[in-house]
């Protein structure tokens, strides 16, 4: 089955009697907090969780269609080199995806260099005709991304995944660290975690530098969502709120001569940058798909006259479509002259001949994913997987090659993890996110770490059962004591010098 | 100049009178149970039967086909969904109006009237007599929490939208509440001031939360012309007819001043003001109290209609 002995973020390979050494003191709180007092502390968490309303909601389901994701307590974190070099490679790859975006709807070199074969992008139903030429402000389209990662050991990060369309999830980062500053307040005596909190002034001021030319003096900034029937709801509310700024519904935007208005109670009032978190399909009837209800008759008209700025920009899924995925290497390499210093997951694009009979000959070995999949459907996990299954799903790769790509199962790093029979590893990813305004990117220092609760699962999808932590980053240690009473001196201290 | 969406402004006004209208049935709830348990039969059928005419349910109560007893009638006016007039069907709609416009409202605002709405996810029966009021209870105090949350929000029109949907509401919650009981009350050939009576307009006073107003302000003991004059004219009863008039004119000047947003409904409440500041109450049931009633009921529905208007709702 999956390799147990995967790597630990906190134990490391030696298990929780030899944990990593900048990570003994939490394995020691992990080993000395009885296990009723977390259990006390998860359910205070969850309650708080339900009275906020901090739900998603599950297409299908009726019982329980207003669900929180489980939250656990034990912290995954980062040291602060391995951050930094982290941000270097989330930094190369945002850059090179909004390069890639930019050329793609604009000169094509990429496709004259002949490192894409043309077809993968005309034939791309995530490509956007309606957008090509388009020149967004500051040639920005990927605003905001969310690019999961993986771990197999302790330098060894890989890209699984870039959401350069909607990623989501931020608010599960912000609401979770809120609520382990509340229920384990002597983590953060013990570590030195760099804030979150200051993402969604970060957002607004990405959003203000990218206004429409003209209008960059004191730009309406307004998040728009499809209602709050939507799943992501909870997050479009949150970030409206905390950026101080109007959350609006397609209904209350009309577009009249190319400029976007909202419908407020003292009239029109104009809007200049959108986050939007409307799929590009439902954000105009008169451009993309005619039966939307959803959409904003008129909004591209209006954003390709440079009247209002659109993020993420339209067109996006271009660039994090999974067959593009598998050329990311040689994008990053073509845009900036360097090697990706995040790779890839190896990938096998099943429309290559090669690959394909590969990809049938290991199946059962194989993650093997629909191109066009999400949230952990349309995929196999061949070593979890009965004979059964694996033969029902070869036979859809038989019939569609093109539209599969495969990868090896990896051993995804574990994190402890509180389950019914006490604390236990549980594999991981992690979305750290990077937004691009006018200047460099931004990496947010912290993200959302998603679990797989399951024992042996490899998928982290909340609508499939996973759950979230917290993620610290460790800020570099001064030298110096940050505080000045410490409750108790033992261990604490000596954590402190070896942590120097 | 203002930039609230309209559809901000409309959810922020029908979350005030659908928070309003749930705490007015808890309250009628509660006060119809301990009518019921005071009455001799069949005074107590006619409690309930009075409890569904206040809320406008009689004739969805009827399409149930079901006896018309405590149990089934406060089980009705809790947590049926079948029709728009129960506790849970207002929490509903208050909380999908509150979920609407998260970003208007502060958390402990929105946190009141979820927890408000779990709790009604929780059950599937009211229960007994001690369950129904327990629950009541709950709803009450979260209204409370709710109503305490608004006025720790920002002084803005967000927090007059709301409360202009109560007032709006309370309005018309009182106004139907003299009219029904007071048609009730006084059956021809019923002695008046007998005890069922006196049982009654007790259970008037407590819907509205003005047991021990009545005892300050009435030394004399419990009088329907009084009552009657309570609940109509005195501006210090927060849910009299005059303090709901009275406050609908204070909020839509606040929501002009801030948003120069002023029209038909202003002028409308006004003069509504200028008329409830003559009125008496003894002289309105010499008149005819019901044709009153029936009068300030069109005229509040008349008010609202001018409010959508006027800050543009659709």
């Amino acid at each position: 089955m999956v390799n147990t002995r995967a790597f630990d973020e906190i134990w490391g390979t030696g298990g929780p009697d030899a944990p990593r050494t900048e990570f003994a003191a939490l394995s020691r709180w992990i080993h000395d907090t009885p296990s009723a007092d977390l259990e006390r502390r998860l359910q205070s968490a969850e309650a708080t969780f339900r009275q906020l309303g901090i739900t998603f909601a599950v297409y299908g389901e009726k019982e329980a269609s207003e669900r929180i994701i489980p939250f656990d307590l034990v912290p995954r974190i980062f040291l602060p080199d391995e951050w930094r070099s982290l941000s270097e490679g989330l930094i190369q790859r945002v850059e090179a995806i909004n390069a890639f975006l930019n050329d793609i709807y604009g000169k094509r070199e990429i496709l004259k260099a002949g490192i894409i074969p043309p077809e993968l992008i005309f034939r791309n139903p995530q490509f956007r005709t309606e957008v090509a030429g388009i020149r967004p402000p500051h040639q920005v389209w990927a605003h905001i991304c969310g690019i999961d990662l993986i771990r197999t050991g302790p330098d060894e990060f890989f890209v699984l995944e870039d959401n350069a369309r909607t990623p989501s999830g931020v608010s599960y980062m912000l609401e979770n660290r809120e609520a382990m500053l509340r229920l384990c307040p002597e983590l953060f005596r013990e570590f030195r975690v760099a804030a979150v909190d200051g993402y969604p002034d970060m957002l607004h001021g990405t959003m203000r530098s990218v206004a429409p030319a003209g209008r960059e003096k004191d730009p309406l900034c307004v998040v728009l969502t499809p209602g709050h029937y939507n799943s992501a709801y909870y997050e479009h509310s949150y970030l409206a709120d905390a950026m101080g700024i109007e959350l609006v519904e397609p209904a209350d935007l009309l577009v009249d001569d190319d400029i976007v208005y909202m419908r407020t109670i003292g009239g029109y009032v104009r809007v200049d940058v959108i986050y939007r978190r409307v799929d590009d399909d439902f954000l105009d009837p008169l451009v993309f798909r005619p039966d939307s209800m959803l959409g904003v008759p008129g909004i591209m008209a209006a954003y390709r006259a440079g009247n209002v700025t659109l993020m993420n920009a339209p067109g996006n899924g271009i660039a994090d479509d999974k067959a593009i995925y598998s050329y990311m290497p040689e994008i990053v390499r073509f845009y900036t002259g360097k090697d990706a210093k995040l790779p890839n997951v190896e990938t096998y694009r099943c429309r290559e001949p090669d690959a394909y009979q590969y990809v049938l000959d290991h199946m059962h070995e194989l993650v093997v994913k629909l191109v066009d999949g999400s949230g952990g459907y349309g995929m196999l996990v061949g070593p979890a997987s009965t004979k059964a299954e694996v033969a029902e799903f070869r036979k859809a790769v038989e019939a569609q090659p093109e539209r599969y790509i495969a990868q090896p199962t990896l051993a995804l790093s574990t994190v402890p993890t509180f389950t019914d029979s006490g604390i236990a590893p549980r594999h991981v990813d992690f979305r750290p996110f990077v937004l691009t305004g006018k200047g460099k990117p931004q990496v947010v220092s912290g993200g959302l770490t998603r679990v797989a609760l399951k024992e042996g699962s490899l998928v982290v999808n909340s609508s499939q059962g996973g759950g979230t932590k917290d993620s610290f980053v460790l800020l570099d240690d001064p030298g110096t004591p940050t505080r000045s009473q410490r409750q108790s001196g033992g261990g604490r201290s000596q954590q402190q010098q070896q942590g120097g | 100049m203002t930039v609230m969406l309209s559809r901000t402004a409309a959810s922020l006004y029908w979350l005030g009178r659908y928070t309003e209208r749930a705490d007015f049935i808890a309250r009628l709830v509660e006060a119809t149970v301990r009518l019921d348990a005071l009455s001799a039969r069949p005074a107590g059928e006619d409690a309930w039967e009075s409890a569904l005419i206040v809320t406008y349910n009689e004739e969805a109560f009827a399409e149930t086909g079901e006896d018309l007893n405590q149990q089934n009638v406060s089980r009705f006016l809790t947590m049926d969904t079948a029709h728009p007039g129960s506790i849970m069907e207002c929490l509903r709609m208050a909380r999908n109006n509150a979920r609407a416009v998260r970003t208007a409202l502060t958390r402990e605002a929105w946190t009141a009237i979820n927890r408000a709405w779990l709790e009604f996810q929780k059950i599937d029966n009211p229960g007994g007599t001690s369950a129904t009021l327990n629950l009541v209870e709950t709803v009450k105090a979260e209204m409370r929490g709710f109503e305490g949350a608004i006025h720790r929000m920002m002084k803005n029109e967000a927090t007059w939208f709301i409360r202009l949907g109560g007032a709006i509401e309370r309005a018309d919650n009182t106004a139907r509440l003299i009219d029904v009981k007071y048609h009730l009350l006084l059956p021809e050939g019923e002695k008046v001031g007998g005890v069922v009576d006196r049982d009654q307009w007790t259970t008037i006073l407590q819907t509205v939360s003005a047991v021990t107003a009545y005892r300050w302000l009435y030394r004399e003991g419990l009088k329907p012309g009084s009552v009657i004059e309570l609940l109509m004219t005195r501006p210090e009863l927060p849910r009299s007819l005059a303090a709901c008039v009275d406050e609908t004119v204070d909020v839509l000047a606040m929501l002009g001043k801030r948003t120069g947003l002023q029209g038909e409904a202003d002028r409308m409440a006004r003069a509504r003001l200028a008329r409830m500041n003559k009125t008496r109450g003894d002289e309105v049931i010499v008149s005819g109290l019901h044709e009153y009633l029936q009068a300030f009921i069109r005229e509040n529905a008349m008010l609202d209609a001018a409010i959508a208007r006027q800050f543009r709702f659709v």
